[in-house]
């Protein structure tokens, strides 16, 4: 594993707002986490709060992730359509303001995995999560850091540990709902798929006032993991969120991440091919409006190549309107010694008014002389001369923009390996779009 | 069924005029074939007649059986039987062909007051349509132009064209980038469409294409206007001596 060097704050500064956000928290002991708890922390006081002036800070102000408590929000009508993946035979969690709730929950048995809850696990001394239960957010910390991943895991009290052994017959369904208006939650998923296993996990639904959450997920040697979250935010909804992975030889990671709305959303993906012949890919594709106030949606990549014949895929895609920010910040790692890496990245914007603004930071650090990489970054406007192309044949203006934008986002939904689950999300995708036309 | 009057037009953001007066009238029916050196303002013309965005009528008016085009978007103008076949058709990734032309067709039933056509009737159609253009299902699966060549984007026009059986089809040089047999396909989709009440304006710098899509009328486009009017044989004129003598005449 990648050695870690957290970073740190110059010597003796005072924050003032650390101490004000430590205080407003509530530590759990912790049982076979305990260790990784006590170290989080110690990491997160180390680190402190982000500032604008962090290198990985500058275009999305951490302000209203650092204030010490939440404004709270009230619980937003879910609109009119219904919960996605509602027609897919799939084992539901339900997780209620980042709690489990076994009552609306499935019957968590399925053949090849073994699924607990990290509230339920806790009192054990011993877990076969506890040698990822904070293992791989810290690592996630080499060069960059990640104050509120390193928070999640000193104070998360529920989520999700699933162990894949084999190839369930059905995905897992991680559902996130909000009972309380109230404010920060928490939550720690632990996902490991075991060598040879395959698994999907989607995600749909947000919680709390302002969220926090991290998966980390072990991808052993040969094993296969999809992960399709969807997730739409009511308005002056916040949100920071991490994934950390590790991908052995010959492993697939997979995950796509859909996010509608919010005002201030920041998802961190730190992913780390520690294995020969694997393959990472990540996308996203975000939709925003700045028409009820601000919305600001950042996407912070990171992926490290330390083993040969690598392949790694970013594809980002923002459709951006009424004043909305896209921040993008993607880099690719290639460490001495990863011959052959084959790692692309691309981000695109496609802004839908002169207010917007994507800002996109491509990096590419390569310390191995045999590797093939590339990056892509467009910001764009509607097409005009495809726009006249599809009322010349009698689509009106607003539905003609709908299909431009779902072309758009082409790419980063062909990332959805699974044709139905696909479907399902374009489809969705269209209705929101349709409405907010 | 079509009737141009006196139009005039330029670009918005420019002050040079580009159609300086076009006057012309195709009844139901007919095939009428426009040719002109480059520049003389026949695109435009077929830009402005389909409400492109870019362009200012300064004066004049156009008419499809009696509506004002020119008071109507893009999408009405198409809903009232116009259609453009593009001298470049657009490609639209990650729009399947066939999405993209079930959402047309019922637009266009929709704004007309129709009933809109069930996916399975539209197939059975769009089916038999696709196979006398030789357009297998594959191209009906895939993205919207996206990776096919010259001929089968061309042919792909004529396919939106037969499915949304519009009265009258004006065709922006159809036939650039097409070698023999794709010309010979792409007009005998065209010839298929002819009938009683649907016409035809044919854009084209080059006779050939109206050896296999006989017009009844040609006319010559020169500096924004018509400047003669005749029968096929105009065309065949053209073809042997370029358009210099004409141009000349017109000046003399």
């Amino acid at each position: 594993m990648a050695e870690t060097a957290v970073l740190t704050r110059e010597a003796g500064a005072a924050d003032p707002g650390l101490a004000a956000r430590l205080g407003a928290l509530d530590l759990p002991a912790g049982g076979f986490t305990a260790a990784a708890r006590k170290a989080a922390l110690a990491r997160f006081e180390k680190m402190g709060l982000p500032r604008g002036r962090d290198e990985y800070w500058r275009y999305t102000d951490p302000a209203a992730f650092n204030a010490a408590v939440p404004a709270p929000l009230q619980i937003a009508d879910s609109g009119p359509d219904g919960p996605l993946f509602e027609d897919i035979d799939r084992l539901r969690l339900v997780f209620v303001d980042g709690i489990f709730d076994a009552e609306a929950s499935d019957d968590p048995a399925l053949e090849g995995v073994q699924i607990d809850t990290l509230a339920a696990a806790e009192g054990q001394a011993d877990h076969w999560a506890a040698p990822v239960y904070g293992t791989l957010e810290a690592a996630g910390h080499d060069r960059v850091a990640r104050p509120f991943g390193a928070l999640n895991t000193a104070v998360a009290r529920d989520g999700a540990l699933i162990r894949v052994s084999g190839r369930p017959a059905r995905p897992i369904h991680l559902i996130h709902r909000r009972a309380d208006d109230g404010a920060d939650v928490y939550f720690h998923h632990v996902i490991v798929v075991e060598p040879g296993a395959e698994v999907t996990v989607l995600e749909t639904g947000m919680t709390g006032a302002r969220s926090n959450y991290v998966i980390e997920v072990d991808v052993m040697e040969g094993a296969r993991f999809h992960h399709i979250s969807a997730k739409r935010a009511g308005y002056q909804k916040l949100g920071w969120g991490g994934i950390f992975a590790r991908v052995a030889a010959k492993a697939l990671f997979k995950s796509f991440n859909l996010s509608l709305n919010g005002t201030l959303m920041r998802h961190e993906a730190v992913i780390d091919i520690v294995g020969d012949d694997a393959v990472a890919h990540i996308a996203g594709a975000v939709l925003g409006d700045g028409k009820n106030g601000d919305f600001v949606h950042d996407d912070t990549v990171f992926i490290t190549h330390g083993a040969e014949r690598g392949e790694s895929r970013q594809v980002y895609k923002k459709v951006l309107k009424n004043g909305a920010k896209g921040v993008f910040q993607g880099k690719i790692l290639v460490k001495p010694g990863a011959q052959k890496t084959d790692g692309y990245q691309i981000s695109q914007a496609l802004l839908l008014d002169e207010n917007s603004q994507f800002l996109g930071k491509p990096e590419l650090e390569i310390y191995a002389d045999d590797v093939k990489c590339s990056h892509g970054s467009t910001t764009g406007a509607i097409d005009e001369t495809v726009l006249f192309y599809l009322r010349s044949r009698g689509v009106p203006k607003g539905r003609a923009i709908v299909l431009m934008v779902l072309s758009f986002l082409a790419d980063a939904l062909a990332e959805v390996e699974d044709e139905a689950l696909r479907e399902q999300i374009s489809e969705r995708l269209d209705a929101w779009l349709t409405r907010h036309a | 069924m079509l009737k141009i009057d006196n139009l005039h037009a330029k670009l918005e953001d420019e002050d040079k005029q580009i159609l300086k007066g076009v006057n012309l009238e195709v009844p139901a029916g007919q095939v009428h074939a426009i040719m002109g050196p480059n520049g003389s303002g026949k695109s435009t013309l077929s830009y402005v007649l389909s409400g492109r965005d870019g362009y200012e009528v300064t004066e004049g008016s156009a008419s499809l059986n009696g509506d004002d085009l020119l008071a109507l978007e893009p999408e009405e103008r198409a809903a009232a039987g116009l259609f453009l076949a593009f001298q470049y058709p657009v490609e639209i990734p990650g729009v399947g062909n066939l999405t993209f032309l079930r959402t047309a067709v019922n637009a266009q039933r929709k704004a007309r007051g129709e009933e809109e056509l069930s996916a399975a009737e539209f197939l059975k159609v769009v089916r038999e349509k696709a196979k006398s253009l030789d357009i297998d299902a594959e191209m009906l699966k895939r993205p919207v132009n996206v990776g096919f060549s010259g001929g089968e984007k061309k042919r792909n026009e004529i396919l939106q064209m037969a499915m949304l059986e519009p009265k009258m089809c004006i065709m922006d040089e159809t036939d650039s980038g097409l070698d023999v047999d794709a010309m010979r396909l792409v007009a005998k989709g065209v010839n298929a469409l002819r009938a009683p009440d649907r016409s035809f304006l044919v854009i084209t710098h080059y006779q050939r294409l109206l050896d296999h899509i006989q017009p009844d009328v040609v006319h010559i486009m020169a500096d924004g206007r018509i400047i003669r009017t005749g029968g096929p044989e105009l065309a065949l004129e053209v073809e042997k001596n370029g358009y210099a003598d004409i141009l000349a005449a017109e000046v003399g």
